[in-house]
């Protein structure tokens, strides 16, 4: 009998738990019934799996097990015998009828209830990490940097609206679908992007990561879901080498690419590629597109720039955002050089946002003038939102503001701005 | 089935384009029509259109006496101008009315569930 410890037990629960409440909210069509039967479940797990062995079928284990507890409790109370008895009904109903739709996951359905528009985007986000991640409300939490007490007052208002309004727990129709995709696919980047502060992130990347691809593996036919999981497939990709040893924080252009992780380079290709033949663009597919001329660069001079402004075009015409604007105008810098680009990004009313700031500054570095620079440079330190971003920012500032003095650097700058393009 | 509440906030002295009577007419058709839509599908519960805020009485007890005050019970620059009260599977049913309502009268509509009577 193969040996099963706590850790694979919590790998289980990882992968399976959002499965299994979402099945269970399907039964007994209410949420806090499932969570509690799920967590008994697996506290089951926990002191049997050792002794008997990992069942055939983990994930299946663990639903039977806490259907079997739920239907128990609610025995027990009158309030839940007539629950029980009402959804006997309703199900039998289902079985009856056509199912709508042609998915019929559960996590789908729960995913698209979590994002429901009529809850606010903390509560979705919130919703989604505990019920589909099955992070506990402390984890959930800390990744958003919130007291315990606010997460848990917030999971709870957001459980009582579901029930309360009757928010739906079904994959909304064709019609419906790009409309109520969108917060979904929103959510889950900002999952992801909630764990790009530090390696202490790292479980808030691969959840977004898992979620996206389940997701997509339930909706072959949306062209956004894959977009989203190239995208952030790319972007993982890059994770070992985005932090020097130092913890701080190493910009794309010095990125050592031999750190970067190949299968997922590939695989995130791939999705552009079929993303591209299906011709169906949209903006998480456009910038997995951006992400995929960086990966097959070979270094940062090789890079095709002609291609990655083409695509912002494209992209800043799908979403004209002053975001997208400046992230355009730091590719034209390369094309064109920092002079144009900083024309552009002078014009953007981003005075809040700290990559803003720290774009100006580069430019402004790259266009000789140091003393503007290192200005920029702490201005973007002060707005900076990670520990990691503050220190690069900082020592970049440093770096600069020691060069005001030096004419030799203003001169090699005003050289470069002269050709237009930057030596390395 | 649950019911909703689809209320309707006028704003005070909200300078709005005064309508043409023609503009008038198609507006009170088109809310015609659909409250009449409502009903055919079995949405329809009560609707209604209040009088300005002004014309409200407030009723309270202070010190074990009932004392009548002008109202209204909130002075704010908004008050309920009017609402309907439908019967929807869920919500998203509920926001679908509720979209087209919005969409006739040119205001924005607070969608709010009521109580089940089972207690839910």
């Amino acid at each position: 009998m193969p040996v099963v410890d706590d850790a694979q037990i919590g790998r289980v629960f990882r992968e399976e738990s959002g499965r299994c409440v979402a099945t269970l909210i399907r039964i007994f069509g209410d949420i806090d019934t499932a969570e509690d039967a799920v967590q008994e479940a697996f506290a089951l797990a926990l002191r049997k799996w050792p002794v008997d062995g990992l069942p055939p079928n983990p994930g299946g284990w663990i639903t039977t097990t806490a259907r079997n507890r739920a239907i128990d409790h609610l025995r027990r109370e009158a309030r839940g015998r007539e629950l029980l008895a009402q959804r006997l009904i309703e199900r039998a109903d289902d079985a009856s009828g056509e199912e709508v739709g042609a998915v019929q996951d559960d996590r789908l359905r729960l995913m698209f209830t979590c994002c429901h528009p009529a809850l606010s985007t903390e509560a979705q986000i919130g919703l989604t990490l505990r019920l589909l991640g099955g992070l506990t409300t402390a984890e959930v939490a800390r990744a958003f940097l919130v007291a315990e007490p606010t997460m848990a007052k917030r999971l709870i208002r957001a459980k009582h609206k579901i029930k309360a309004a009757h928010i739906p727990y079904r994959v909304p129709s064709e019609a419906e679908l790009p409309e109520r995709l969108r917060p979904v696919l929103a959510v889950l980047y900002l999952i992801y992007n909630a764990g790009t502060g530090g390696p202490s992130g790292d479980g808030l990347r691969q959840e977004a990561i898992r979620l996206a691809r389940a997701i997509s593996r339930l909706m072959p036919d949306e062209a956004e879901v894959a977009g989203l999981l190239a995208l952030l497939l790319m972007t993982e990709s890059r994770w070992a080498a985005r932090f020097a040893p130092d913890g701080s924080l190493v910009l794309l252009r010095d990125q050592d690419r031999v750190l970067w992780d190949r299968t997922m380079i590939a695989e995130g290709q791939a999705i552009v590629r079929a993303c591209l033949r299906r011709n169906r663009p949209g903006p998480y597919q456009i910038q997995a597109a951006i992400n995929a001329v960086h990966a097959d660069a070979a270094s940062i001079e090789a890079t095709d720039w002609g291609q990655i402004l083409a695509l912002y075009d494209q992209l800043l015409a799908a979403s004209p955002t002053a975001v997208v604007a400046l992230n355009r105008a730091i590719a034209l810098a390369e094309v064109r050089g920092p002079d144009a680009a900083l024309a552009l990004v002078d014009e953007l009313d981003l005075e809040d946002y700290h990559l803003f700031h720290a774009a100006r500054a580069d430019l402004l570095r790259r266009l000789g003038r140091p003393t503007d620079a290192a200005r920029a440079y702490a201005r973007a330190a002060d707005l900076a939102p990670s520990g990691a971003e503050r220190a690069f920012l900082l020592g970049r500032g440093d770096e600069v503001g020691s060069t005001a003095n030096e004419p030799s650097e203003a001169l090699r700058n005003q050289s470069e701005r002269a050709s237009g393009t930057r030596t390395p | 089935m649950p019911r909703y509440l689809l209320s309707v906030h006028t704003v005070d002295g909200e300078a709005r384009e005064p309508m043409t009577d023609e503009q008038m007419q198609h507006s009170w058709q088109e809310i015609q029509a659909l409250e009449a839509e409502m009903k055919s599908s079995g949405a329809w519960v009560f609707s209604a259109r209040l009088h300005d805020a002004d014309t409200a009485t407030v009723v309270r007890v202070s010190n074990g006496e009932v004392v009548t005050t002008d109202g209204p019970f909130v002075e704010a620059k908004e008050h309920l101008g009017g609402f309907y009260i439908i019967e929807a599977a869920d919500l998203d049913a509920a926001l679908g009315w509720a979209s087209k309502v919005t969409r006739v009268i040119s205001a924005p509509i607070e969608v709010w569930p009521f109580v089940d009577t089972a207690g839910g």
